[in-house]
């Protein structure tokens, strides 16, 4: 497609900032595929696409974090290079990422200008009162009444958002990259913000906006991009679709994968209750049943509360009110409690939450079954190790031997590690977060086998993953979550990849 | 990458784990010191010399055999010298209050506890850094010694109580059974216990191992209580073996405790260590010295060899385990 036929305005266009053909690989993953993406000045560009669809990986080549492998820009109509953070800030990119990057002891106009601060006249000083007058005027540019001198961390993040906006603007961006800016903003904060993106693009700054509320994709984009499985599927305008149509190119992809899954006719009976949970967290008010025999997904987007719910089950996070039942009874209390009752956690990141890196196989397929192998205390390592090689064997795990560090595994073996240690535990519900993430097809069906043969066996799973073909072809019915509420139930014959992104979305 | 490739591409299996290869070199440092001081010096090898640096050592070893474990879970406690003369003090009181040395022993071992426990419960509850936790804790006991001895010094204890840290039975002092007894236990404890390797698995990943279902916060309550009513068992022993205490006997002990369990081979990053390591680590530090002693050095270069021994100690394990990595 021609992309100057979709620049706003029609003729004018000579785009501000051109990306042809850029690709970006990592060890196993295609990243972003042959994507090519133009910005026009003064334009909102909305960015789609699901969890892992590319969004990311194109904003970090934008602002120089990641070097392409292959593929050009183009600034004004000129071939540019982009290698580093410092070519994207000479061109007068800039990035407001979700984590803020400000020193949160230094004041806001110290934080504008950190690291190009005005000399004073004492070599090696800094001129205080000009700081504070340039900060003065950027604030008041971007219509953020406020004292340049309050430390940041008194600011909520709202008010850090727009000092980060003012640091982009003090270093002469022209074009802004903004990663779902709105996703911890109240609506009065959302409102002031999209005034300001109003400011800004009529002083002919460029947006380029990620995000997953379909409402602001309409209410603020002048033209949208869909990205899906690192590749750019569409560039359309809003008035030229419907949301229905945005979903389905977000998520209209064929798999080359088999799920082995046997339903069973009727479920059996009820194992985990979750009545009324709210936490600190972040999920408020969330009712959830699992009973033996199923596998339930737990959906939504990234943040949506998924990750906290699972958490909230097995003790890790406090709960503020609301009720857990596990087996016919109540349960409270850290992980340990969970453990010994029989809910397993299996955590998103393996390496950071799930294994002692450093430690052997061994010993971390044992770890969580030391209470039940040795019920006397005492520990002895011959009949570990034979129920490590059992495990090993079961599971096929490829290892030379129960005695090999475990982080030398592949990220499929160490997930089966992982699994293997609540399997010697004897765990009745297993919670699995992301379970496939980072592991290549071949593990994965091996790891819904598994998952299988263990609900048939007369264990249950939470399955929390961001793959929505997974939870449709593998689970028994799923909650979908948003914004930390359980936003729809879907049974088996309600399964589908559109249904769980629609309850997902924001369309308020 | 593929498995197999990775696979290919992990280094070649040893039949000896990672702590035997570290042992084995530590024991021949031993032989190659002692070797090295018996060609050196006449003295070195005779039986009233060889007792008298396991009888030294055996002090360091009690010290740094309870911190070996919080060192285990990636942790530290700066207290133990500190605890060592509170302890000792609070014993010697209770001994000439009331002449009974079982009070008085009972009193000192449950001082050190109770300390023990209290840096657990900073650590645990709330989650004030270890270091920072027991650092703290070293000038609180310090300033409670002080003020409790107000300058004075404890003498004179039944000789029936100076038998631990001075007598000797079928030829071997006292405190060597000691040490073997508590280097069995301390092992055991370690390696065959769930616990310690509960301590283990806290060490290597506390995050991993607190959503593994291990109880850390229990289990840390565990390590520092061990480590302080380890420290209340020296100063048992010292208090005997000096025949005396004042506030400042625990001050130079903390350093020499620290250096037995880093030399041998425990990190200070956690999950990686033994306690017979630690009593290598004594032995050496001992040897040292005291080779240093026959040979006539001067004092004044102790600390220095310490200290290198130390790093070169530190530096060779980081070796072995990042080429084993």
């Amino acid at each position: 497609m021609n992309a100057h036929a979709n620049a706003p305005g029609g003729t004018s266009a000579v785009p501000l900032l051109q990306l042809r053909g850029i690709s970006k690989e990592f060890p196993g993953v295609k990243a972003l595929d042959d994507v090519s993406f133009a910005l026009y000045p003064g334009e909102v560009h909305m960015l789609l696409g699901e969890n892992g669809a590319g969004k990311s990986s194109l904003m970090k080549v934008l602002c120089g974090a990641y070097k392409a492998d292959s593929g050009e820009f183009f600034f004004k109509g000129e071939k540019v290079t982009i290698t580093s953070t410092a070519d994207a800030q000479k061109l007068g990119i800039a990035v407001i990422f979700q984590e803020f990057s400000l020193v949160p002891y230094l004041d806001i106009a110290q934080n504008i200008f950190l690291g190009r601060e005005p000399k004073g006249r004492i070599p090696g000083t800094i001129d205080r009162r000009k700081i504070l007058a340039e900060a003065k005027g950027l604030l008041d540019a971007i219509g953020f009444d406020i004292d340049p001198s309050v430390v940041v961390n008194t600011l909520g993040v709202a008010q850090q958002q727009m000092v980060e906006i003012a640091k982009a603007i003090s270093q002469n961006a022209r074009i802004l990259v903004m990663d779902e800016p709105t996703a911890a903003l109240s609506d009065r904060e959302t409102e002031l913000l999209f005034a300001l993106i109003a400011r800004l693009k009529a002083d002919g700054v460029s947006i380029v906006y990620i995000s997953h509320r379909m409402a602001e994709v309409f209410a603020l984009g002048d033209r949208i991009t869909v990205l899906r499985d690192g590749r750019r599927i569409d560039g359309v305008k809003p008035a030229d679709v419907t949301p229905d149509q945005l979903v389905r190119m977000m998520v209209g992809r064929t798999v080359d994968m088999t799920y082995p899954r046997n339903f069973a006719d009727k479920p059996g009976e009820v194992l985990l209750q979750v009545k009324n949970l709210t936490a600190p967290s972040g999920i408020s008010d969330v009712n959830i049943e699992v009973r033996r025999g199923e596998i339930v997904g737990l959906c939504g987007l990234v943040g949506s509360g998924r990750t906290e719910v699972a958490r909230a089950i097995f003790g890790a996070d406090p709960i503020a009110s609301g009720e857990i039942v596990f087996d016919g009874k109540p349960i409270s209390g850290e992980p340990d409690v969970a453990s010994r009752r029989g809910i397993a956690l299996i955590p998103e990141s393996r390496k950071s939450e799930g294994l002692a890196l450093l430690r052997s196989v061994g010993d971390n397929l044992v770890v969580s079954a030391l209470r039940k192998l040795f019920p006397s205390g005492l520990f002895d390592p011959r009949s570990g190790l034979r129920t490590a090689d059992g495990l090993i064997r079961q599971l096929r795990i490829a290892t030379p031997s129960a005695r090999q560090t475990v982080g030398l595994l592949s990220g499929g073996n160490q997930q089966k590690v992982v699994i293997g240690k609540w399997l010697a535990a004897g765990a009745k519900l297993f919670i699995f977060d992301e379970p496939t993430r980072g592991i290549d097809v071949g593990a994965k069906s091996e790891i819904f086998a598994l998952i299988d043969r263990l609900v048939a066996e007369g264990a249950a799973a939470l399955m929390i993953s961001s793959e929505q073909v997974e939870i449709c072809h593998v689970c028994d019915r799923a909650y979908v979550m948003r914004e930390g509420r359980v936003a729809g139930h879907l049974a088996r014959n309600e399964l589908t990849e559109e249904n769980i992104v629609r309850l997902g979305m924001h369309h308020a | 990458m593929t498995d197999i490739t990775k696979e290919a591409l992990s280094p070649p299996r040893s039949f000896l784990s990672q702590d035997a290869i570290q042992l084995f070199y530590r024991l021949l440092a031993v032989l190659l010191i002692c070797a090295v001081l018996a060609v050196l010096n006449d003295s070195f090898l005779s039986l009233g010399n060889i007792l008298n640096v396991l009888r030294q050592a055996s002090l360091t070893f009690f010290i740094a055999s309870g911190l070996t474990l919080v060192v285990l879970t990636a942790g530290l406690d700066l207290s133990v010298g500190a605890n060592v003369a509170l302890s000792a003090c609070i014993a010697g009181t209770v001994i000439h209050t009331t002449g009974s040395p079982v009070l008085g022993i009972l009193t000192g071992l449950a001082c050190g506890g109770i300390v023990g426990l209290l840096n657990g419960v900073m650590v645990t509850a709330l989650r004030i850094p270890s270091f920072i936790a027991t650092y703290g804790m070293l000038w609180v006991l310090n300033g409670l010694t002080y003020w409790y001895m107000a300058g004075e010094t404890l003498h004179g204890f039944p000789p029936g109580f100076r038998q631990i840290g001075s007598g000797y039975l079928f030829g071997l002092p006292i405190p060597v059974y000691l040490l073997l007894v508590f280097l069995g236990i301390g092992t055991l404890f370690a390696q065959r216990t769930i616990w310690g390797q509960e301590i283990y698995a806290i060490g290597a990943n506390p995050v991993a191992a607190r959503l593994s279902g291990i109880p850390v916060r229990r289990r840390l309550l565990l390590v520092y209580t061990v480590s302080g009513t380890m420290a209340g068992l020296a100063s048992i022993i010292f208090l005997s073996r000096l025949n005396s205490a004042e506030a400042d006997i625990g001050e130079s002990l903390t350093l020499p405790a620290i250096a037995a369990v880093l030399i041998g081979g425990t990190s200070l990053f956690g999950g990686v260590g033994t306690v017979f390591g630690t009593f290598i680590g004594a032995l050496i530090l001992t040897l040292v010295l005291n080779g240093m002693n026959l040979l006539s050095v001067s004092a004044n270069w102790q600390p220095l060899v310490t200290g290198i021994i130390v790093i070169i100690a530190v530096w060779l394990d980081m070796k072995t385990r990042r080429r084993a990595q």
